[in-house]
């Protein structure tokens, strides 16, 4: 339905479950894809699997291989329509037991490489008067979660600075918003148990989990010239577990 | 003198879209050449680009003619 022939994107976080997802399903839409991620054999199989596409290992802690990924993206591709910020990370604690360190690294991933990220790819953006910059947070920046405020933070600052970039960029031609995924399917569920899985599906109107899926149909959605007057929101993909 | 007024100049008429003979070193890029706050920005980039030049905030700040970019340029490029 949405055709994404021509585009390129770069997808950060591709060798995880949703970035996996993610990288495929623009892929299937037509987009050429840069496939970032740390680990470079998942990196490698997945540009296996996915003709066209290319393969960036990047280390998002470090300022400076963030700075030069957009760069080595575009050089790559030939350019860079679409940004999505997939990579993430988590160091869940109780805010008495929570460490510095912990606080820090995790607002320095998830948000610090978010703003790096866009800052570069809004140049080539900007000069070319199209863009689509996606972040994917998380429900929890919305409703904070008991041991994840490091998280939370991280998240809900990203749908901040999405809301600040979309009203500076948007005359550009240049979209941004967030997805805000629930609970996905995740090696992280898998390992939960029966009676656990019951306790999350029961909160949640769907009765069930979503799949990476339902968050990789919601980028190709924001990414296609159809969703060209959405800019600076947050779609939440969560079965009706939170309705905000 | 004229050959950074030269290149600033073909470069406002690129960024900016502006007739060529209303590109005089008092024309206000805001004012005169209707750039808007984010297009400022782009050309003081593109200064940096052209000229090898660092243009930190507080000068760009003040940059607000074609004049002044170039006067900046001239007192500033290698």
């Amino acid at each position: 339905m949405f055709d994404l022939t021509g585009k390129k994107a770069l997808v950060t976080g591709a060798t995880g479950g949703i970035g996996g997802a993610i990288a495929r399903a623009l892929h299937a839409s037509g987009a050429q894809v840069a496939l970032s991620g740390t680990r470079q054999e998942a990196l490698d199989a997945l540009r296996a699997e996915l003709p066209g596409s290319v393969a960036l290992a990047c280390n998002l802690s470090d300022p400076d291989e963030t700075d030069g990924l957009i760069g080595r993206a575009e050089e790559a591709l030939g350019g860079l329509d679409i940004l999505v910020a997939n990579a993430g990370i988590t160091k869940d604690g109780l805010l008495l037991r929570m460490k510095d360190e912990d606080f820090e690294r995790v607002l320095d991933v998830n948000l610090g490489s978010y703003f790096r990220l866009a800052r570069a790819a809004s140049k080539g953006m900007m000069k070319r008067r199209l863009g689509r910059i996606i972040a994917i947070t998380s429900v929890v920046g919305v409703t904070g979660n008991p041991g994840q405020a490091n998280y939370a933070a991280s998240k809900a600052g990203m749908i901040g600075f999405t809301k600040s970039i979309a009203q500076e960029l948007a005359s550009r031609g240049i979209t941004a918003n967030c997805i805000a995924p629930g609970f996905i399917v995740s090696p992280m569920t898998d390992a939960l148990n029966d009676a656990q899985k019951e306790a999350i599906t029961k909160s949640i109107p769907a009765a069930r989990l979503g799949q990476p899926d339902d968050i990789a149909a919601a980028v190709v959605y924001l990414a296609s010239d159809q969703a060209s007057y959405v800019t600076g929101q947050t779609l939440h993909v969560n079965g009706g577990m939170a309705m905000i | 003198m004229s050959d950074v007024f030269d290149r600033v100049k073909k470069i406002v008429i690129e960024h900016l879209d502006a007739d060529a003979d209303k590109v005089v070193e008092n024309a206000s890029f805001i004012d005169d050449l209707g750039a808007d706050s984010l297009d400022t920005v782009e050309l003081v980039m593109a200064f940096e680009e052209e000229f090898g030049v660092e243009i930190p905030d507080d000068a760009a700040e003040k940059i607000q003619t074609v004049g002044d970019a170039v006067k900046f340029i001239s007192a500033n490029a290698g």
